[in-house]
């Protein structure tokens, strides 16, 4: 019986996870490529009107896909080509669309206890198709399925990538051949909200996952009049500070009952 | 036009695409299986919970489409997909949830 086998058959696990544990990683790349599909809904229209806004802006074919291979982030991509619109200086251009992303590097922080054992190499691919939509689905799935082995988790995070950054190059394809992005009155701005809060609420299981939830909801009220973006900064630091606090705090106070 | 050189633009791009690279390398290429101190692992199993609720807040109070204007069926949309998200515990269900409430309050509501 191989070790993941073995855990599979312990008996403290639920039906759900004693299947995940027994997925070769071929299945794992499956099951990750069909739970990230309905992300497809945040992508198509967001990926097309960046095809848009980038061929407005005077963008040719190949800048646009540049931008969106070799940057890969949606947010990021937006801030560039409105300040490439503003005419702004180059280097602030370049310092605030990579600013966007500072929050990739929390993602990467995060992911260590999870792929660092990961290949160096995979660590790589990893690293280049690390989205928002990649990392919250996957850090859910390792979350909620803390034995898999590492290939498990590796092959699980390759099929949300699978499901989801092609899909972000084709809608940029679309958007900038047809010109057209997808009609406002769909309300498909609201897919990623929507997408987003399905991912975070199965993870509210404990006191110190609501209270930095909850922390981050109100700190990104009150510093929403921070520009581009920058409330996010105040806001997820001081939530995931609290998370931590609240953690100790419960530990403690179950140690002191022990 | 832009107003900026092809070779301009391939420069922000390239080095936009480094900078962004080298941002989600960082941790999990330098680290990778070497232990990181209690208080950062502590702090980063929020990391989530911290960052995705402070995206999405802002866009559901004050979303761009009503053009910051507060929507009453978007946040009855937001309620739903949390509250079947905590309720089932799974992501698709709070998906279709939440997409159903929108559609059906933008339908009566419009």
């Amino acid at each position: 019986m191989s070790a993941q086998a073995e855990l599979a058959a312990s008996p403290n696990l639920s039906p759900e996870q004693s299947r995940a544990l027994q997925r070769s990683p071929a299945q794992c790349v499956r099951h990750g490529f069909l739970q990230a599909l309905p992300f497809i809904l945040v992508l198509m229209p967001f990926g097309m009107l960046f095809g848009v806004v980038a061929s407005e802006a005077g963008l040719d074919l190949a800048q646009t896909v540049g931008f969106t291979v070799l940057v890969l982030a949606g947010a990021s991509q937006f801030t560039a080509v409105q300040l490439l619109t503003d005419h702004a200086p180059v280097l602030v251009i370049i310092v605030s669309a990579i600013a966007v992303n500072l929050r990739m590097a929390m993602y990467s922080a995060s992911l260590v206890p999870w792929l660092g054992a990961a290949r160096p190499r995979d660590r790589a691919w990893i690293a280049y198709a690390l989205i928002d939509q990649s990392y919250a689905l996957s850090i859910q799935h390792y979350e909620k399925h803390p034995r898999l082995s590492i290939d498990q988790r590796v092959g699980y995070f390759l099929g949300s990538v699978l499901a989801t950054c092609p899909v972000w190059v084709v809608a940029m394809l679309l958007g900038f051949w047809l010109g057209k992005s997808i009609p406002e009155d769909w309300a498909l701005d609201f897919a990623m909200p929507i997408t987003f809060l399905a991912l975070i609420s199965p993870m509210l299981r404990t006191p110190a996952h609501v209270a930095a939830a909850l922390v981050a909801v109100v700190g990104s009220l009150i510093f929403a009049f921070l520009p581009s973006g920058l409330g996010l900064f105040v806001a997820a630091p001081l939530a995931m500070i609290t998370g931590a606090v609240v953690e100790a705090l419960m530990e403690r106070r179950n140690g002191a009952r022990l | 036009m832009t107003g900026y050189s092809d070779s301009t633009i391939w420069l922000i791009i390239v080095a936009v695409g480094l900078g962004t690279y080298g941002l989600r390398w960082s941790f999990l290429g330098i680290f990778g299986s070497r232990p990181m101190p209690i208080w950062a692992q502590r702090m980063l199993r929020y990391t989530a919970v911290g960052v995705l609720p402070a995206i999405v807040a802002p866009l559901v109070v004050w979303p761009a489409a009503t053009h910051g204007e507060p929507d009453p069926a978007r946040m009855i949309a937001a309620v739903a997909a949390v509250a079947v998200g905590v309720l089932t515990r799974n992501v698709l269900a709070a998906i279709l949830a939440g997409m159903t409430v929108l559609y059906t309050a933008l339908y009566f509501m419009a």
